[in-house]
């Protein structure tokens, strides 16, 4: 039929695609206008209309914040294992190598060091394009060795979190990562070396319920989704509707959870900042 | 049996008692052995099966239950307080869940609210500062998935203490007792020793849960609770636990006292153990037990 089809594939599901698809425009989640999407790449992703910000892929996430976008990358080769041979629909195994694939990365993180408006700082950031940003081995294992790091250098750690929580796959040992980055952040915390929290949209289950809730100071991007369950098993739970807002940045910010929201394209500055003024 | 009882007493119905009696432990006791992860899920969810209090009843005497997070409430999902262990002081926390309508809604299932987390917290801390193990019972669906738990940070309560217990100066036995479901189970989880009932599991996520998201289909909890390996043999084989604990045949519910005592014989092995430890000691050897959890390849770049 005519009507169906209409829309280009980069129209109808920009924000799960680490690239913003093949088409020329997209529609803003926002406000629903037509943005050309080289602009809309220009501006950070950020819409030039109603400042919505879409996903920001990690190695552009990278180049944002270090100074003259020059980076060292760390842990790269460290990758899941399979430790339940596990298998849904697909092999587990055969999955990660569809996302290595896609996204050229290992798993679902890329952790750096570098220089924030002049402060050394390792920063790790958590790919939602690489299975939904969700923690296993792989992620938990950079996340604490980027604790370690900033701890033996004395420096101080920024993690940018976009995740849908702890990985089924590798079942209870994705649980186990909670624990285990929780106790590498408190030993560099008991060191008097900082760590900020940025969170991006989505931010939901084990991860919020660990390293994201962290932070020494916490930071959010505009309108990001961040909750411990998410908004459908609540609305299971408590069969009603959410209010409007719920579990975005700007609650959290009002339910003291939260210090500031802060716009993509002022990050780099405000984390400079806040980092000069917890260290040295 | 109970047919049987009703007769009057003769030799021959003592004898023909005891026949089905040892009949019945027997297929039981085989029953038991080969239960699926799906069926040990039921089980760790028993209704009978004991649970924190009926611990602390057994285990400990003179307990006293602190109530309250000093910041909002109290949540009876959580239970918190001391008692002596033995002749040994020792702080509680737990979930508790309910046995009748009344008491499960009361108790929200052992689902608890922030408030739960931050009274355990508070209790734990007061455990370090009058130098008191810390005995933990694991037996949650998982933290409450509501409004106002989001409201009020329930990922924050957790989170906090994942990073506190991580540091807690003191000992810490974790023992799953029935469900260890998900990051509200790890809430008051990390612990020097963890342990595990026989027929209890300890999952990322329940097996509908799992289900629901991997196959649209929650009906298929069967499979995610193999697929995942959520038993307690499981999660030993996966290094995520130091012991199971053997049950009663047919269950601890069968036999909570047996139950009961097992756990208590455990626990009290690894308290005298842990107390001996100087603090450093016991904290670098609980931050290295999480250090190693995982499997990933890269081994080659070392620490």
């Amino acid at each position: 039929m005519w009507f169906r089809n209409k829309t280009p594939r980069a129209i109808r599901n920009p924000k799960t695609s680490a690239s913003l698809g093949e088409g020329l425009f997209l529609k803003c989640e926002g406000c629903r206008e037509t943005l050309y999407v080289k602009e809309l790449e220009r501006n950070l992703r950020v819409c030039p209309k109603c400042e919505f910000h879409f996903r920001l892929p990690a190695d552009d996430r990278l180049r944002l914040l270090f100074d003259g976008e020059k980076y060292q990358t760390l842990f790269g080769d460290i990758r899941s294992g399979d430790p339940l041979k596990f298998r849904d629909t697909k092999k587990y195994r055969d999955r990660l190598k569809e996302y290595e694939v896609r996204t050229g990365r290992p798993d679902a993180v890329v952790a750096a060091r570098g220089t924030v408006e002049g402060t050394p700082a390792v920063v790790t950031v958590l790919d939602y394009a690489f299975m939904g940003g969700s923690m296993g081995s792989a992620v938990g294992e950079v996340l604490t060795r980027s604790a370690e790091l900033a701890l033996a250098e004395r420096i101080p750690l920024v993690i940018v979190t976009a995740s849908g929580g702890a990985r089924m796959q590798e079942g209870i040992l994705s649980l186990m990562q909670m624990g285990k980055v929780s106790a590498a952040i408190a030993r560099l915390g008991k060191q008097g070396l900082p760590y900020v929290a940025i969170l991006t949209d989505p931010t939901t289950g084990g991860v919020t319920a660990s390293f994201a809730m962290q932070g020494d100071v916490t930071l959010a991007e505009p309108k990001a989704l961040v909750g411990f369950a998410g908004p459908r098993v609540i609305e299971q739970t408590i069969r009603q509707t959410l209010p409007e807002g719920f579990q975005r940045s700007e609650f959290l910010v009002d339910h003291g959870f939260v210090d500031l929201v802060v716009q993509r394209s002022e990050m780099k500055k405000t984390l400079g900042t806040i980092l000069k003024l917890l260290h040295p | 049996m109970t047919e049987l009882e009703g007769y009057p007493d003769s030799p021959a119905k003592s004898r023909d008692l005891a026949r089905f009696q040892e009949k019945l432990l027997k297929v039981s006791k085989e029953i038991y052995k080969g239960l699926t992860p799906w069926q040990k899920t039921l089980v760790a969810r028993h209704p009978a099966r004991p649970f924190c209090l009926d611990y602390v009843r057994v285990l400990l005497h003179d307990f006293v239950e602190w109530r309250g997070d000093r910041a909002f409430a109290d949540d009876p999902s959580i239970v918190a307080g001391f008692g002596f262990f033995g002749d040994r002081p020792v702080a509680v926390v737990g979930h508790q869940k309910g046995r009748d309508t009344k008491e499960k809604i009361r108790r929200n299932f052992g689902m608890p609210r922030p408030e739960g987390y931050r009274k355990a917290l508070r209790v734990m801390k007061l455990a370090e500062k009058f130098r008191r193990p810390v005995l933990s019972f694991i037996d949650t669906p998982g933290a409450y998935p509501g409004l106002d738990s989001e409201e009020r940070g329930v990922s924050e309560a957790i989170a906090r203490n994942l990073y506190e217990m991580s540091r807690l100066a003191v000992p810490i036995v974790a023992t799953v007792t029935g469900e260890g479901g998900s990051g509200g189970a790890l809430g008051i989880g990390i612990a020097d020793v963890v342990l595990m009932l026989e027929h209890s599991v300890y999952s990322v996520i329940s097996p509908e849960g799992c289900a629901a998201i991997l196959w649209k289909d929650q009906s298929r909890a069967k499979e995610a609770a193999e697929a995942m390996k959520v038993t307690a043999a499981d999660c030993k084989a996966l290094g995520v636990i130091d012991s199971v604990i053997p049950e009663p045949p047919g269950g601890a519910h069968a036999d909570p006292f047996v139950a009961i005592e097992a756990v208590g014989r455990e626990i009290a092995a690894h308290l005298g153990r842990l107390s001996a430890l100087p603090v450093e000691k016991l904290l670098d050897g609980r931050y290295e037990k999480f250090r190693r959890m995982g499997v990933w390849d890269g081994a080659a770049a070392a620490r």
